[in-house]
């Protein structure tokens, strides 16, 4: 190791004491992944991975890393599908997991504040009790944190009517790439000027690390009923879905699966899915009690006007459980199915959806891989499972071409690349299916303005080779695009 | 100044993979997707907040190794393969189901078959493991000597000596129950009901056959309450747990070949067994013998007959309890019940049954204790942090008695409990509901016979 390695070690345990920086080789190999799929994202080893329990210990790191021109990386828990956390130019990694306090719940205002390694499940079961939940809910809630759900604007099943992670955050304590700690918004709501903690979630580290969030709570619904309705087909299903949204219900969520997923959920959960369906829908409607009924009754008819072959209604919390288990264990059912999956995320406008079903389809056969399909229906969030064995010589590279393939086909729809995951790595090459130049240069001014020298998760969200510095060059692509010049 | 990490290309090649029988499995550990979703299950993650700490990062360490990446012997690997206390709760939330226990078990044997230990360390292994778990006998005449120990007045002077504190033993001391009167000897004891309507072959255990001795008995009549006639086959030896989790395979082996031997000899019904590390341990003979042609078949034959105690009484109708047991409860999960063996409904639905009984869950009920076989031992400072944790969960309840089904764990909590200030008392589940069917008092029921029958309590 270099004189310079040591002498960053040496001034990172001075900040951070000699348990909160890891530097050996065998400590840096387990933070060169996050949650996503190996071949669809590179792995990378940082330099150094620094634990801070402080918001001063941020700023100290931020600062040094400053001086030795290192870039910077936050890290959460490390659930992302998109290559997020992982340290792509290597350099400093800072994992906020010893930032896990909740420091403040208040009922009567309705708000948290939160360190940002709080576990986002851990945080609702605190305010369960005094009547509240943190209505975020990504499938990884058990295990992700709510500085990565801010990172990475994390929705979940229930944002169709709670909305993402955005509409939750009120305020942050950041530290700016220069070392400076700021705070943006706070309980007021409506802060004047740029809406900053806007600009910061869903900035996927590349803005800053956020080192405290405050987070909107929202009441615990009065009433909550669940209806699991068989449809013979996805057409079918997805077709209810429109007829219920249009029919300005705005059910807390409504899943669709379709049949190669029930083959796989109900013999290991008995949740009681029709195994002969095409596909099934969940509705989760919540709310004041009356509403609640009246509404699941709407939510039953259009169903079976539709097509639904039974629709089966329950309202108890464990019957409920039951029929979300089979939707909440998916994926680990698919686990029992096949070695590896690719658990892809695309949007299309609902309208859409039996298009863009259409298309999976289509691509399943072509690429001869088994896709199962998991889908937030209700906002038009697809979870196409790509199913394969990674021995198989060759799996891995016809999975990423499927999935390429499927990204073309929502853009088409007029989808966009990523309903909840991010783009970080994963999906960075295609930013430009859906973005223009001077789109891309609109971002970048952003990112220029908060991080100049490009040090903040470098490699993530913006095309590859694409710098900060290169602002100008995209101005003149988009220009050369504007007047028909196809010269680059 | 640029400052990178470059690997020492020299190196390369050069490192330690593995080798010999007891490899990690390449397809289950393959099988991990590095999702993270094991993470908040880790109890040592849970404590450190570090990514090498969890399940996830260890089997990736593992992956480095195979892959050639990284040194068997790198201290880290070490460090990380024992730090783990294997108590699997990953295993139970992992979306791809990979088999956690079984690849650090390998990865700890590899460790001990190509990494030199110290001397003494050789030497303590060998005498701890081998020689007293290794030999009921021996571990009798060591139980023996604590209960001396205990009863003699001795304890109580070397407690006011202070003599422990230094020598780092106060807490094994305090984690110590009261030895029972009588160890219950394999063959010498049995339960009959009055009309048996299956048979159940008790496995005995080390702890549980002498420290828990009466927990054993209860067992053995709570059982008899719901109509099996109970024995404890003769020829039986320590289950072998210990011995997996220190990567001792081959003397895990030969244990499992005595046992397996032993409850051939009594070939018909399931064998019950009351400690969890036991349960999961002898369940998973199939998979320790899978690559011994002469025993690969009977040791799954074996394993598909193995019940923990609480599974087999929940399997059919519990006899009604008539006692009413006027108790604030809360539930320990024992790792290896839980997680290892999936069993969490079968002994709350007993405690259900009991009349007058409440059970209070307590938060992280099903959380590691730190007991972890003999990890409490060997690592005591994360261990008490552990502890620490669960005591203060349950000091939140109300609850006067913690139940739980483990030797380990109940020891654990003893220690924990009393160093926290609460006084609530640690029992088994069975012990609980042998309350509520009368205890020892109400056996043998009347009309009842014991063929070959327990001996007269000795005053």
């Amino acid at each position: 190791m270099s004189r310079a390695h040591d002498h960053l070690i040496e001034r990172l345990e001075r900040i951070l004491g000699p348990g909160g920086v890891f530097h050996r080789p065998a400590d840096l190999l387990v933070y060169e992944y996050d949650g996503s799929v190996e071949g669809a994202v590179d792995t990378a080893a940082p330099v150094a991975v620094a634990l801070p329990t402080t918001t001063e210990q941020v700023a100290a790191i931020v600062r040094l890393a400053n001086e030795f021109d290192l870039p910077v990386t936050p890290r959460g828990a490390g659930t992302g599908l998109s290559g997020g956390a992982v340290a792509q130019r290597g350099g400093i990694v800072v994992a906020l997991t010893r930032m896990d306090r909740i420091l403040e719940i208040d009922p009567e205002d309705r708000t948290a504040l939160v360190e940002p390694g709080v576990i986002n499940l851990e945080l609702s079961e605190a305010t369960i009790p005094g009547g509240h939940f943190f209505a975020p809910d990504p499938s990884s809630q058990k295990a992700c944190t709510v500085g990565g759900n801010v990172a990475e604007n994390s929705g979940g099943p229930h944002c169709l009517k709670y909305g993402v992670t955005t509409n939750h955050v009120l305020g942050l304590e950041v530290v700016l790439p220069d070392g400076r700690v700021v705070w943006t918004g706070g309980r007021a709501g409506h802060a004047p000027g740029y809406d900053l903690t806007g600009a910061l979630v869903g900035s996927e580290g590349m803005l800053g690390i956020v080192t405290k969030a405050l987070v909107r709570l929202t009441p615990n619904p009065e009433a909550t009923l669940v209806e699991l309705a068989a449809f013979p087909d996805v057409e079918s299903a997805s077709l209810a879905v429109s007829r219920i949204i249009a029919a300005g219900i705005v059910p807390a969520a409504l899943e669709l699966m379709d049949n190669l997923t029930i083959q796989a959920v109900e013999p290991a959960y008995h949740a009681g899915y029709p195994m002969d369906a095409g596909a099934v829908l969940l509705a989760e409607l919540d709310g004041i009690a009356e509403d609640v009924r009246a509404e699941g009754e709407d939510v039953a008819v259009l169903c079976r006007e539709t097509g639904a072959t039974s629709v089966r209604v329950a309202s108890e919390k464990p019957e409920r459980d039951l029929l979300w288990k089979g939707r909440k264990m998916a994926l680990a059912a698919m686990g029992r199915l096949t070695p590896n999956y690719y658990l892809h995320d695309t949007v299309v406008p609902r309208t859409k959806l039996p298009a863009a079903l259409r298309r999976v389809a289509e691509v399943a056969t072509e690429y001869d891989l088994p896709i199962a399909n998991v889908l937030h229906a209700g906002d038009g969030n697809l979870h196409p499972l790509i199913l394969f064995d990674r021995r198989q010589p060759g799996a891995v590279e016809r999975v990423l071409h499927a999935s390429h393939e499927l990204l073309h086909s929502c853009v088409e729809l007029g989808g966009a690349l990523s309903g909840e995951h991010g783009i970080g790595t994963e999906k960075r090459a295609a930013l430009t299916l859906v973005f223009s130049a001077d789109d891309l240069a609109a971002m970048a001014g952003i990112k220029n303005s908060f991080d100049p020298k490009s040090c903040f998760n470098p490699e993530k969200l913006f095309p590859a080779g694409y710098r900060c510095g290169e602002v100008r060059a995209l101005r003149a692509q988009a220009l050369a695009q504007k007047l028909g010049i196809y010269a680059m | 100044m640029a400052v990178a990490y470059e690997t020492d290309l020299a190196k390369l090649g050069t490192l330690t993979g593995y080798s010999g029988p007891d490899q990690p499995d390449d397809d289950l550990l393959r099988a991990c997707v590095h999702c993270g979703m094991c993470l908040p299950s880790c109890p040592t993650y849970r404590l450190t907040g570090q990514e090498m700490s969890s399940p996830r990062g260890r089997l990736w360490l593992m992956r480095g190794v195979a892959d050639g990446r990284l040194d068997l012997l790198d201290p880290i690997f070490d460090e990380q393969m024992y730090q783990c206390l294997n108590c699997r709760a990953c295993e139970a939330v992992c979306p791809s189901g990979v088999h956690y226990g079984p690849l650090v078990e390998a990865a700890r044997s590899q460790l001990e078959r190509h990494r030199p230990r110290p001397v003494w360390q050789r030497v303590l292994r060998r005498v701890a493991l081998g020689g007293v778990f290794g030999d009921q006998r021996v571990f009798r005449a060591v139980v023996g000597g604590l209960r001396l120990y205990q009863r003699s007045g001795l304890a109580a002077l070397v407690r006011r000596t202070g003599v422990l504190k230094p020598l780092k033993l106060a807490e094994t001391e305090r984690m110590m129950p009261p030895v029972a009167a009588r160890f219950l000897r394999p063959g010498a004891e049995r339960w009959t009901p009055s009309s048996p309507a299956r048979a159940v072959r008790l496995f005995n255990g080390c702890v549980m056959g002498t420290v828990f001795a009466d927990t054993n008995r209860a067992a053995g009549r709570v059982l008899a309450h719901n109509g099996a006639a109970v024995d404890v086959p003769v020829g039986q030896q320590c289950c072998g747990a210990l011995h997996v989790h220190a990567g001792m395979m081959d003397e895990a082996r030969a244990l499992a070949k005595t046992n397996i031997a032993a409850f051939e000899a009594a070939p018909d019904g399931e064998i019950a067994v009351t400690a969890a590390g036991c349960g999961a341990a002898l369940k998973e003979y199939g998979f320790l013998l899978k690559d011994d042609p002469a025993w690969a078949e009977r040791a799954r034959a074996f394993a598909d007959r193995v019940r923990d105690v609480t599974e087999l009484l929940a399997d059919r109708p519990l006899a009604v309890p008539t006692q009413a047991v006027d108790r604030i409860v809360t539930y320990q999960e024992p790792c290896h019940l839980a997680h290892a063996q999936r069993i969490t409904a079968q002994p709350r639905a007993i405690l259900d049954a009991i009349p007058g009984l409440t059970l209070v869950e307590m938060r992280e009920s099903s959380l590691c204790c730190g007991s972890a076989g003999i990890y409490n031992l060997i690592r005591r400072e994360m261990a008490e942090e552990l502890g620490d944790r669960k005591a203060r969960h349950v000091l939140e309840t109300p609850a006067t008695a913690v139940v739980t089904a483990n030797p380990g764990c109940a020891m654990q909590l003893r220690a924990s409990l009393a160093r926290n200030g609460s006084a609530a008392s640690v029992v088994h589940v069975v012990e609980v509901l042998d309350e509520a069917y009368g205890g020892s008092a109400a056996w043998p029921p009347e009309g009842g016979r014991e063929p070959g029958g327990s001996r007269p309590q000795r005053p």
